[in-house]
């Protein structure tokens, strides 16, 4: 079942169009990627999920049903930009901001020392927001964001401003989330952990889907029969020895390793390649090189910029 | 909870546990006790006693100067030379001296100090003399001072309103000016202050950027009104603990002090009009008999003009018109705050709002001189000066057509400020880096939503 199923979303504002005739659909329990360049309306598409704006066209379904604001208690959105009140307690804003979100006061609170426990700032709770960190804010920021166990959440940028242990700390309850039935909208620029997190896609840019579908499926319609050969031994020419029809794409030497990436035919058998090597060199590695989703990400984009140029 | 109470108490505890909260109050009380008791305390204050020596060549003024608590006249029978020599050693204020001269009245008087003498001082010795000096003439010219002092007269004129039922009361313009004058500049301080915490207020969340985590979870109208009635009851909080401590410590000072206060009935009586709170008290104070009316006692006639106030409407009045302009003020201050990143882009919006509410204060003497002219009559219809003028104009007593109007139009003026305010809030809190025009405001008028 999709927990999320846009059709033919269109928003205009005054001077121009944030989302022309989107339709996406969320799997339940997947992490969703949405993808774009800036000003591509990923926002206004966030936005629209939440009911913060109502799209001019278009249906949104939540569960199979019309999304209204009575929804939004499932929803937890973290946005890009994000605050806190800096005047204010961070356990008391915690409290306040989980109970906006439905949560009785004494849930709240048990929901709350639970995860400030677990993340280790339970001695935050009494000190102000200005007197912490940005990344400290952050993490406050995530608690406060999956606090009412929402079936659906919405993560703008989550790892902007945090250490590379916080990251992974967000990253490892992200997918815990999902095993715990929650499904995920993720909205980043960072490509790896589009990767590395990311089951389904979809692209965005100048208000138009160019691309969706699952990760590895795309990655595989774009791949370019590109491998990597690592060998070591006597051959020097590494041209002597392989198939004609392959196209040696560089060669570098490292004592007496040799590193070869190579582009075969879309015929071409890799076994074929590895065969023609094994005699005349100890192999130590053979790769198929897939695209990075960064490289998707801007031949895409650059693909459509360049049709619209001529 | 519904979400918009947990708004309002928030916005309202966040207020309250401030320290400038805890300040205002008590500043509050202590300046406005101090404006009522330190005028009296002044006029009680007995100025170290002046003497003043005067020497009078004339012989005319003999015991004409009459002493008073703090001002003595002594004669001195010297020559003026040696007078003003002597003088510096003296422990006289100052030394007053009216020469002979060839006519039979004097027509000049030396005052001489080493202070600047103060003008009632001065005013006092120039009326002595010219009434002196007119009686003279007017004895010269053979009038009698008898026919003279008969023929000066008095007249007290009296001035009553006759009630709907026909009763006679008492009233007076100058309380009813001082009572209209302190509600609506009440009224005018409060829109100003609480509505420009409803600006900041809303300009904090917009730059913290918590406003888009908030708003996901509320509707943007739910945020903006729980923001507006929480800070209308830090106001209100605020209000009441004013007059209540004002009230304690004008009790306090006149217990501590009360032969300060004994012979000011009249003042304490006037201070006890221009405070809300009290006002009930009055009412309950039985209803004038024409006895009662014609009595000259100077405090009953101050009490009576009280009295034929009507403190019914006034209260309710008060009340009303307190929250319907400062509601009316806060959801387009809140509009202003969506619109703009920081306090200092406020200002090009700030003028249309500020203008009316300055207009009004402009126009408040105009209105008590004539509060039922025309211009009274419209500037207290308009929904955006009725709070401030309408206010001035009800102890002077309104017809109910007019009340009733503006009450209604009050209404209708909140209600569509607060239609207006919520249309431009939900698009400007999400709206970031972009210098705001009139023309961009005006596009988000119209936008779905």
């Amino acid at each position: 079942m999709d927990v999320l199923t846009a059709t033919d979303i269109t928003k205009n504002y005054a001077n121009h169009t944030a989302l022309d005739s989107l339709s996406i659909r969320v799997p339940e329990q997947s992490i969703f990627g949405l993808l774009g360049p800036n000003g591509a309306g990923k926002t206004t598409l966030i936005r629209i999920i939440n009911q913060i704006i109502a799209p001019d066209v278009g249906e949104l379904l939540f569960q199979n049903k019309k999304m209204s604001s009575a929804f939004t208690r499932n929803i937890g959105y973290l946005p890009e930009e994000r605050g806190l009140y800096k005047k204010m307690k961070v356990g008391e804003q915690a409290l306040y901001l989980a109970q906006l979100k439905g949560l009785s006061r004494y849930d709240a609170l048990q929901k709350l020392k639970f995860w400030f426990k677990k993340f280790e700032i339970i001695g935050w709770w009494n000190k102000k927001v200005e007197e912490l960190s940005k990344g400290m804010q952050q993490k406050i920021q995530f608690i406060v964001t999956i606090i009412h166990d929402p079936k659906l959440l919405i993560f703008d940028e989550p790892f902007s401003g945090f250490d590379p242990i916080n990251v992974n700390l967000l990253k490892e309850e992200i997918l815990k989330l999902r095993e715990n039935g929650a499904t995920i909208i993720f909205s980043t620029h960072n490509m790896a952990s589009v990767e590395e997190l990311c089951d389904d896609i979809v692209l965005i840019d100048n208000a138009k889907k160019i691309l969706e579908g699952n990760v590895r499926e795309i990655k595989n319609t774009y791949k370019s029969n590109t491998f990597e050969v690592e060998y070591e031994g006597g051959i020097g020419e590494a041209e002597t020895i392989l198939p004609k029809e392959i196209k040696i794409l560089s060669t570098t030497q490292d004592h007496n390793i040799t590193k070869v990436k190579i582009q075969a035919t879309s015929s071409g058998h890799p076994n074929n390649i590895l065969s023609s090597i094994i005699p005349h060199a100890k192999i130590i590695s053979f790769n198929e090189i897939l695209p990075t989703m960064n490289e998707i990400f801007i031949s895409k984009v650059n693909e459509k910029f360049n049709i619209g140029n001529n | 909870m519904s979400k918009i109470s947990l708004i309002i108490k928030r916005e309202f505890l966040t207020r309250v546990k401030k320290k400038s909260f805890l300040i205002m109050t008590i500043l509050g009380p202590l300046l406005m006790a101090g404006l009522f008791i330190v005028p009296i305390y002044i006029t009680q204050l007995s100025d170290e006693e002046k003497i003043i020596e005067v020497l009078d060549e004339t012989g005319m003024f003999y015991n004409k100067f009459e002493n008073s608590e703090n001002l003595k006249f002594e004669h001195i029978y010297t020559d003026i030379n040696t007078a003003r020599e002597n003088f510096s050693e003296t422990k006289y204020y100052a030394l007053l001296y009216i020469p002979k001269t060839e006519l039979k009245v004097p027509s000049d008087a030396f005052l001489y100090s080493d202070k600047n003498p103060n003008i009632h001082l001065k005013s006092y010795i120039k009326d002595v003399i010219i009434k002196e000096v007119e009686s003279l003439k007017l004895a010269a010219s053979g009038i009698d001072k008898d026919v003279l002092k008969s023929i000066k007269s008095t007249v007290n004129l009296k001035t009553f309103k006759i009630t709907e039922e026909g009763e006679l009361k008492k009233s007076s313009a100058e309380i009813n000016m001082a009572l209209g004058l302190f509600s609506g500049i009440l009224i005018y301080f409060f829109i100003f202050l609480f509505g420009a915490q409803v600006m900041r207020g809303v300009i904090e969340e917009k730059t913290s950027r918590i406003v888009e985590v908030i708003i996901s979870s509320v509707r943007p109208f739910q945020l903006m009104m729980g923001k507006i009635v929480g800070v209308a009851l830090v106001g209100l909080t605020q209000l009441l603990l004013w007059i209540i401590l004002t009230f304690a410590i004008i009790t306090l000072v006149k217990t501590a002090f009360p032969e300060t206060f004994k012979s000011s009935a009249t003042e304490q009586s006037i201070i006890r009009a221009n405070i809300p709170g009290q006002e009930l008290q009055n009412k309950q104070a039985p209803t004038d008999e024409v006895a009662k009316i014609t009595s000259n006692d100077e405090v009953n006639q101050v009490l009576d003009a009280i009295n034929s106030i009507n403190f019914g409407v006034m209260i309710f009045s008060f009340i009303f018109f307190f929250l319907g302009g400062y509601l009316l003020y806060a959801a387009l201050f809140a509009a202003i705050g969506s619109a703009v990143d920081n306090e200092t882009d406020t200002q090009q919006f700030m003028l249309p709002i500020t203008i009316p509410l300055i207009f009004s204060i402009i126009m408040a003497q105009f209105v008590t001189s004539n509060p039922d002219g025309p211009v009274a009559f419209w500037l207290s219809i308009i929904p955006l000066t009725s709070p401030i003028i309408m206010m001035i104009r009800i102890p002077f007593g309104v017809p109910y057509f007019d009340l009733t109007l503006s009450i209604v139009l009050l209404i209708l003026g909140f209600l569509g400020a607060i239609w207006f305010a919520a249309k431009i809030y939900r698009t400007g809190i999400l709206m970031y880096g972009k210098k705001i025009s009139y023309k961009e405001l005006w596009k988000w008028l119209r936008y779905r939503n």
